[in-house]
């Protein structure tokens, strides 16, 4: 590849191919496109073997050449996983199974008769198969940084390529100076999405432009929030949209290296950044001389080696130089002195898979969404008590209340929402009253939250904060790096308070003096680490204050988590006296006549919660 | 006492010989030493301090530095894992959908603790952090075989698959 026009010849020939999944003009000689999700969420419930089934099946009936069998990366529905779509209708097959790969192929891709069973009920309407794009789940939905997600084969250049795929890199290098492309970044108003939300333009315009020597662009893919997976998910859907970002952000600030930074547990990511890598250097997309302008651009991938705090800038890069990851005070901020002690540019994955588009459309284009200060998308990666578990990308300034209700489709088994977790350990808690709030950066730390990079795990009355606080602790405890002490022992005392407390065994004091160690280690750490980790706390203690109250006070967990502040007892009123309870409760707790109300003897009880489950009648509760 | 598994190293020349291969190809490279260890962890299994001692000399670095870097990062082993290994996720999403109690019900059954392995070397047991399937949680990995949408009744089931053999 010498010149931007021969990229854009080559995507005008691959387009056809991707013709039937846009639902556009052109053919490419196939009947049917079918598309198999080989995200993580998928893969996990057996998305391979399905691929080699169909593979087998289309064999059997001789169908090979109609069909254009497509290994995609995550549609965002994860918990309907594992999903097969067949374009052209765009029909929806969710939690499909081995054996029911046959029947796709032998009534579908045969005969053309949809398999009406084993399609996602939500695009049903009576016999009327509706489009993705219409159901509650994708509706409010706006896809910039997961645009391919779903769509191409991550592991073939071609098909992003015929998504437009690096013709941003082609349009800066060749119609833009770096300064043009700071500008445009800068007014497109991108900030990280990495959780500070720093604006991007103005990073790259920190880093000095008339030194001599080398400069890094680093990306960091590590994602450390336990229960978030949206990076992951974007560079196993559309890797090269990272890369060509990376190359951008090159030119802009004059650096021919980057790195990316992604945690090892990613096997499936770390796989399909190479083999990007690899087919980018192959086509002249990275390397020397990139579309004959001379400039040149590596891409090196480090795998993390499971440190929380490395998703740390600072650590990041001590990290990659090969130390143990621990933070340094900053300034010398990266821009300055960064990798290696060289100028350096850091950005989330997230933020980069926005930049090509920003090039491409221009930033008047990314302004129109959001809101008036945070503009564009943001991505979740929806959990915990929801229905439509998976990755959502939405518009900046939507509503909590939309991404949970609508989008999420409510909370499962008739529940009660409860609060929302967002920002992960550094990140606090949207209690139920404010369910309206827009989702940006700045509306949610007005109210104690943050933005964070994007985990949003939902939590219903079953939930206990003070359990949730302390589990956040634990983890923070676990990943301190110890460096300096506030963070190291500060965190060691919250957690020691709370379990205090989950035990019965706090007081009322107790609850004064976690507020103020919150504080001290708040202002007296030195990284991102200890400064956030008190914000679980606080968050929970500003908003479910009474639960922490429940605990000391009244010696009770309000929604029956803790333990040692949970009983179990019979409501004589509806106990039948059948014995089952008793006959399952592995400590013998249980005793009574047949046909009489039974009794738990609370001092055996070792609250197992067994007897609960196997009461038919509701007669046993806990409290 | 504790029950971890406390076997002798006894690497193979080959092993050894594929050691000295990995840290030849990464002489030149800045900021080796984490690369390394992932490839020898993945030679050995775990990174004792022979090999340790071995990668220290061969990178040119102090035996310290390195011991340093291992006990830094989680996914750096002093110990032999099980045969299998177990992965309880305890990541957000997983947690809040009850994988705290799967994850006590293994040790019941094993009668070992985190970062233990089982006295026949069959089975380890970790606490991992979100392993990216958070929407089937909670989750539970055996090396590379995932299961998901769990509860505490079929943690038993999942063990019996690796019994035999
Ligand atoms: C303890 C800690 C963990 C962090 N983890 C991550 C992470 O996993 N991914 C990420 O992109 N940023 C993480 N950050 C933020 C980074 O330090 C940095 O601000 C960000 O990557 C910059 O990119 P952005 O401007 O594009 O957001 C973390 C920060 C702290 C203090
Ligand atoms: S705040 Fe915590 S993680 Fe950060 S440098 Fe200090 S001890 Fe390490
Ligand atoms: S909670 Fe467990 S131990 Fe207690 S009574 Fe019920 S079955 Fe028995
Ligand atoms: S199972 Fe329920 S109904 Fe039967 S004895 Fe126990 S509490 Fe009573
Ligand atoms: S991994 Fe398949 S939909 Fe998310
Ligand atoms: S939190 Fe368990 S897989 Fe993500």
């Amino acid at each position: 590849m010498k010149t931007l026009n021969e990229l854009k010849a080559l995507r005008d020939k691959i387009r056809p191919t991707l013709a039937m999944r846009l639902k556009e003009e052109g053919n490419a000689g196939y009947k049917y496109d079918v598309l198999v999700c080989g995200g993580t969420g998928c893969t996990s419930s057996g998305s391979e073997t399905l691929l080699k089934e169909f593979d087998a099946q289309l064999e059997k009936y001789g169908v090979k050449n109609d069909v254009n069998m497509v290994k995609t990366g995550c549609f965002g529905l994860c918990a309907l996983g594992p999903i097969v779509i067949v374009y052209p209708e765009g029909t929806f097959y969710s939690r499909v199974q081995v054996e029911d790969v046959e029947k796709i192929v032998a009534s579908h891709l045969v005969k053309g008769e949809v398999v009406k069973e084993l399609v996602y009920p939500e695009t049903l309407d009576g016999d009327v198969l509706k489009s993705l794009n219409e159901t509650n789940f994708y509706k409010k939905q706006h896809r910039i940084a997961l645009h391919n997600g779903g769509v191409i084969s991550p592991e073939h250049i071609e098909e992003a390529i015929g998504m437009d795929a690096y013709q941003a890199l082609g349009k800066a290098l060749t119609e833009m100076t770096p300064d043009d492309v700071i500008n445009e970044i800068k007014a497109s108003g991108l900030r990280g999405r990495g959780g500070g939300g720093f604006p991007t333009g103005v990073k790259w315009s920190l880093v000095p432009r008339n030194i001599e020597g080398q400069k890094y662009v680093c990306c960091n893919a590590d994602e450390g929030d336990p229960g978030a997976f949206m990076d992951r998910s974007i560079l196993e859907s559309d890797p090269h949209t990272v890369l060509e970002a990376m190359a951008i952000a090159g030119y802009a600030i004059g650096a021919d290296q980057g790195y990316i930074y992604i945690r090892a547990e990613y096997p499936i990511a770390v796989k399909r950044l190479q083999i990007a890598i690899d087919q980018a250097n192959e086509y002249g997309l990275l390397g020397k001389d990139i579309f004959g302008t001379g400039f040149n651009f590596n891409v090196e991938v480090r795998l993390g080696a499971g440190a929380f705090v490395c998703g740390e800038e600072t650590a990041l890069m001590t990290s990659i130089e090969g130390h143990r990851g621990e933070p340094r005070p900053r300034p010398p901020f990266p821009a300055v002195k960064g990798l290696f002690g060289r100028p350096t540019v850091l950005n989330n994955v997230e933020t980069y898979a926005n930049v090509p588009k920003i090039i491409l459309n221009g930033a008047e284009w990314f302004q129109s969404m959001g809101t008036e200060k945070s503009k564009g998308t943001k991505v979740f990666a929806l959990g915990g008590k929801i229905n439509n578990t998976g990755l959502v990308e939405v518009p900046m300034g939507t509503t909590l209340r939309e991404i949970i209700e609508e989008i999420g489709g409510g909370i499962p088994n008739g529940k009660k929402f409860k609060a929302a977790q967002t920002g992960g350990p550094s990140g606090g808690c949207i209690p139920a009253e404010l369910i309206d709030t827009p989702i940006d950066y700045d509306s949610l730390m007005a109210i104690g939250s943050m933005m964070g990079s994007g985990g949003l795990i939902v939590m219903d009355e079953d939930n206990c904060m003070v359990d949730i606080a302390k589990f956040f602790l634990e983890f923070t405890v676990d990943e301190s790096c110890g460096k300096c002490t506030p963070c190291r022992v500060g965190t060691k005392r919250l957690l020691e308070i709370l379990t205090k407390i989950t035990k019965g065994q706090g007081t009322l004091e107790d609850i004064d003096k976690l507020e103020a160690l919150c504080y001290q280690i708040k202002s007296a750490s030195l990284c991102g680490l200890g400064q956030t980790a008190p914000n679980p706390v606080l968050s929970t203690l500003k908003y479910f204050r009474d639960e922490y109250i429940a605990h000391v006070v009244d010696k009770k967990c309000p929604a029956g988590v803790c333990k040692a502040l949970t009983n179990y007892s019979i409501v004589a009123e509806k106990c039948k006296g059948c014995s089952a309870c008793s006959r399952k409760c592995p400590v013998g707790a249980i005793s009574g006549e047949i046909k009489k109300p039974f009794v738990i003897d609370t001092n055996k009880c070792v609250k197992c919660g067994v007897c609960m489950e196997t009461c038919k009648f509701d007669a046993i509760v806990k409290g | 006492m504790s029950k971890k598994s406390t076997i002798p190293f006894n690497g193979t020349p080959e092993q050894e010989a594929k050691l000295r291969e990995i840290i030849a190809a990464h002489k030149d490279m800045q900021g080796a030493l984490i690369p390394v260890l992932h490839e020898a962890q993945a030679v050995y299994g775990y990174l004792p301090i022979e090999v340790q001692s071995i990668i220290a000399e061969g990178l040119g670095v102090s035996l310290a530095e390195v011991y340093g870097v291992v006990t830094f990062y989680a996914q750096f082993s002093l110990n032999p894992k099980g045969k299998y290994e177990i992965g309880v996720c305890l990541g957000t999403a997983c947690y809040v959908k009850g994988s705290g109690d799967i994850l006590d019900k293994f040790k019941q059954i094993l009668g070992i603790d985190v970062g233990e392995c089982t006295p026949d070397g069959r089975f380890s047991l970790t606490a991992t952090r979100c392993v990216g399937a958070c929407g089937l949680a909670p989750v539970v990995t055996v090396n590379e075989d995932v299961y998901g949408r769990l509860t505490v009744d079929d943690v038993q089931g999942i063990l019996d698959k690796y019994m035999e053999v």
